[in-house]
């Protein structure tokens, strides 16, 4: 059936099964391969896209359930090529991200959070974040790199 | 010269990763992309009866379906990636994995079908099309009723469920005991775990009948070690195989198991299609799939004097192996050695027994076995320590083997064959220092004490650790001065999150003289660099970044003479800073470094005999050993004495890896290793039924510790170089996890006060529910 989905301020139209995942719509129709899977059933948070403003797993809808909604993707947060805007650069500048598949998600889920809460406390930052699982970095650097963020006023 | 050796310095590989841009397995598109789902047993131990295809082959959009006997010659055991060590009198039984299943399945999970299908839907919708008829067996799970007579067999040939047993032993330990004053005896445990890396496995394979070449981009940590064993499976030269593993979502060691199931086939059926096939491992088929590690149960004894010095350690273990063992004794042999610890063990006996059962494969994940040798070997000081009535870190001073004795024989032979033998450490220092850090004395003295009165339980841990690093045989580098002035510098291993695109730049740029950011740094491409090894037992920074070392001093050798024939003056005359070179004193007459590059590969005039074109060097480097690594955590954590929850309120890691390049990224790895410490600690078990069915295969019921429950962990190093490597660095990848469980125990312990009621913590991983058994006895 027909789906037309806005990605990143680009709005697309395709032909797809019901059944297809909006994290495989995403990624292998829209070509935009940033958001990352990484248990398909809703717990890690890798597949985290911004949905109406709002982070959500891309991996728990249909892409058919997108008709008409703003999706964003981590490929939408840096203003221009080559460039990284401020949570990313506070990403590097803390070492957040190791392996770095996990950062997607985080990103985005941190991208709504900062929105909603400029000046978070570094509690609050961890819960905002335990809904995203990373293995690589123990997440302390993570928690930095928010509140660095924060701190710049991202 | 601006240094960058030794800074923290941010990462190289950071801005591609964080605007989606890096390219991992699954982002590899190709026209006419086929892709892969596996049937997979249900079944822990079953004859495989008949397998019946038609109705998949049938189903629109499957362009083929393949089992074990559709494989032709193609089906063979895998390879033994590690054969046995040379240790006299030691009995091993080689059980390699299969491509899919012929005979019998031997753990849930195992491959039996494969179908190639127009998309991945249609391949999981085909699947369900297969038609199976299996026999039940019994399954073998509990390692001591592997062992009984009548026990059913993962291996019927072999007649036993053994799949090795190796005895080592220096000095007399009978001696020893019999002269002790006090012998301890316990019974430890310690179970399954999996290593979950955020990414799972996942291999894409392209054919292409032009080139006459096939390339393979998979989830390894071994890229060229796949590219040999695929070269030769598929009948191919290896200049025809390019094996490319991309940015990898983690990796903890189970991506260095080869070769999986699925490694082999896809590439076969790519080949065999004249179309490019991919296979992503989902999250369900990871846990049982792709390896796991960690179950054995250790006998062990201490013997000590009455002043708390060991006279001798005695310990028998049971290792699970589960249904094969392509990676040979690895992992037992490191909990056998690094069971020593920082400690003088005068009479030493252990011997193990590596047994099937019907479960996932085991292999290295990050500890790799040490953990379980260091938590026998710490509890066991802790209660010899109570039983004699000196402090728990004065018995581990007493012990510590002293400064002076380095290079120290351990007398055993170690996993890479050698005899284990500790290069250099100083661990007196960093005991003192974690005390220090944690406020040992005065929690000690006011706040437990001051805790217990308000009814809180709060508990100190303290122990010590070595970690077996950087052994060989060897890696590669090679650098090269790019016309642009940029340099690069490809090696064979691969990276899945260490940051050595930015860690061998610095090496390079000490040599060199160039922004880090100039050095493009190739990891995982065999057609970059051909020969390696792999990224495992904490060995890239060590042997890779050495190799690195000494291609760039090569390199940097090569500009010298180059723009001392351009400068018409001596070597001794001229500056390498800022990427150019320039006259002493004379720093506007300079030449940049692409310039010379041009300089070095002359159009016309000769080569002079002897000298080779380009301003590039490729080095190896062996290690003669592994360099010892050690250190000391010391947590205080309170728990919940209604849920017996636990909370960690200070956390303190004092390492010791030798030279360090970059502090950052060491404090990444350090403290994504007690991250997994801790989710090995008290968070993260895997659960079977008695059929061998594992009841916790996804992320919602295996539990990963999150940001709330990983703490701030506060971290301070001293630093005793490896005299082993010209750079003097050991490695850290595994520092952070290894001692936890040992650390969780001893604190665990104190805040329940549970040695008052005679009640001791011998087992691993914990949980709330857990914890309140033992403290109630159970």
């Amino acid at each position: 059936m027909k789906v037309r989905v806005t990605v990143n301020g680009v709005a697309h139209e395709r032909d797809v099964e019901p059944r297809l995942l909006l994290s495989d719509f995403i990624r292998h129709e829209i070509g935009l391969t940033g958001t990352h899977v990484g248990c398909e059933h809703g717990v890690c948070g890798a597949c985290t896209i911004l949905w109406d403003g709002a982070p959500a797993r891309a991996c728990l809808a249909f892409a058919v359930q997108a008709e008409g909604h703003d999706i964003r993707t981590v490929e939408s947060l840096a203003q221009a090529p080559a460039r990284l805007n401020a949570l990313q650069q506070a990403f590097q500048d803390s070492h957040a991200l190791q392996c770095g598949y996990c950062t997607p998600g985080i990103l985005m889920t941190m991208t709504a959070f900062l929105a909603e809460n400029p000046k978070p406390t570094e509690d609050e930052v961890r819960h905002a974040l335990s809904g995203n699982l990373c293995r690589c970095t123990g997440y302390q650097h993570i928690v930095d790199a928010v509140l660095l963020a924060a701190e710049r006023g991202a | 010269m601006t240094h960058s050796f030794g800074k923290p310095l941010t990462r190289n590989e950071d801005p591609r990763l964080l605007r989606g841009e890096a390219l991992f397995v699954d982002d590899v598109e190709l026209p006419g992309l086929l892709h892969v789902a596996f049937l997979r047993s249900p079944h822990a131990h079953a004859r495989l009866l008949s397998v019946d295809l038609g109705a998949a082959r049938a189903r629109p959009g499957v362009i083929a379906a393949y089992a074990a006997e559709d494989l032709g010659d193609y089906w063979k055991p895998g390879p033994l990636l590690v054969p046995p060590p040379p240790v006299p009198g030691m009995v091993f039984h080689q059980c390699c994995q299969v491509p899919l299943v012929k005979d019998k399945a031997r753990h849930v999970g195992e491959p039996v079908a494969m179908v190639v299908a127009e998309s991945r839907y249609i391949a999981e919708d085909a699947l369900g099309d297969i038609a199976v008829e299996w026999e039940v067996l019994d399954a073998v799970g509990d390692l001591e009723a592997a062992l009984q007579p009548g026990a059913a067999l993962v291996h019927e040939h072999l007649g036993v469920n053994v799949a090795a047993k190796v005895h080592q032993h220096r000095g007399d330990y009978a001696a020893a005991a019999k002269a002790a004053a006090l012998v301890v005896r316990r019974r430890f445990t310690y179970d399954r775990g999996a290593s979950i890396p955020m990414e799972t496995r996942g291999v894409v394979a392209q054919w292409d009948p032009r080139a006459d070449r096939l390339t393979v981009w998979d989830t390894t940590q071994a890229p060229v070690v796949i590219r040999n064993g695929l070269a030769a499976m598929l009948g191919l030269s290896e200049r025809q195989v390019r094996v490319v593993a991309p940015n990898i979502g983690g990796g903890f060691g189970p991506k260095m198991m080869m070769f999986y199931p699925e490694e082999v086939l896809v590439p076969w059926a790519a080949m065999r299609l004249g179309r490019p096939v991919k296979w992503i491992e989902d999250r369900l088929e990871h846990f049982f799939a792709t390896t796991h590690e960690r179950s054995q149960i250790h006998d062990a004894e201490i013997a000590l004097d009455a002043s708390g010095r060991i006279l001798g350690v005695k310990d028998v273990f049971l290792h699970d192996n589960g249904a094969y063992d392509p990676y040979g004794l690895t992992l037992p042999l490191n909990s056998q050695c690094t069971l020593l610890g920082c400690y003088v063990v005068p009479a030493y006996d252990s011997v193990f027994t590596a047994v099937f059962t019907n479960r996932t494969l085991v292999t290295p994940y990050r500890g790799a076995g040490r953990q379980h040798g260091v938590f026998v070997m710490e509890r066991l000081l802790d209660i010899a320590a109570r039983q004699l009535g000196i402090d728990r870190n004065e018995i581990r001073r007493r012990n510590f083997i002293p400064p002076d004795a380095f290079p120290y024989d351990q007398g055993v032979i170690y996993q890479d064959f050698s005899r284990l033998s500790y290069d250099s450490g100083n661990y007196a220092p960093i005991l003192a220092k974690a005390l220090d850090a944690i406020g040992y004395d005065r929690f000690i003295a006011e706040t437990q004490p001051r805790a217990r009165a308000e009814g809180r339980a709060l508990g100190i841990g303290v122990v010590c650790y070595v970690e077996g690093t950087g052994i060989g045989p060897y890696e590669g580098a090679k650098v090269q001065v790019q016309g642009s002035g940029k340099v690069s510098l490809a090696t064979g291993i691969g990276s899945q999150g260490q940051g050595h695109a930015t860690a061998f730049a610095q090496v390079v740029a000490e040599q060199l003289g160039v922004d880090i950011r100039d050095i493009e740094v190739t990891t995982g491409d065999t057609d970059q660099f051909y020969w390696g090894v792999g990224t495992f037992a904490s060995r890239g920074a060590v042997v890779a970044g050495s190799a690195a070392h000494e291609a760039a001093k090569v390199v940097r050798q090569k500009i010298l003479k180059t723009a001392a024939r351009h400068f018409e003056c001596a070597e001794e005359d001229l500056v390498i800073a800022d990427g150019k070179v320039h006259v002493v004193g004379v720093p506007d007459h300079s030449i940049t470094l692409g310039a010379l590059a041009g300089l070095a590969n002359p159009m016309r005039g000769a080569v002079t005999p002897g000298t080779e074109p380009g301003l590039e060097a490729t080095s190896y480097f062996g290690p003669a050993g592994g360099a010892t690594a050690s250190g000391a955590h010391a947590m205080i954590v309170e728990v919940d004495p209604l849920t017996l929850r636990p909370t960690i309120l200070d956390y303190v890691v004092v390492h010791d890896c030798g030279t360090v390049i970059n502090p950052l990224i060491l404090a990444g790895q350090i403290q994504g290793g007690v991250a997994q410490g801790i989710g090995n600690a008290f968070f993260e078990q895997l659960h079977w039924d008695e059929q061998g069915q594992l009841m916790n295969a996804s992320l919602a019921d295996y539990l990963l510790p999150t940001a709330l429950d990983v703490p701030r962990i506060r971290m301070d190093h001293t630093v005793t170089p490896s005299p082993l490597n010209p750079l003097g660095v050991k490695g850290a990848g595994e520092a952070g996890a290894i001692p936890v469980g040992a650390l969780f125990a001893q604190a665990l312990e104190d805040a329940l006060d549970l040695p008052s009621k005679e009640i001791e913590i011998l087992e691993m991983p914990l949980s709330p529910s857990r914890l309140w058994e033992i403290s109630n006895g159970g």
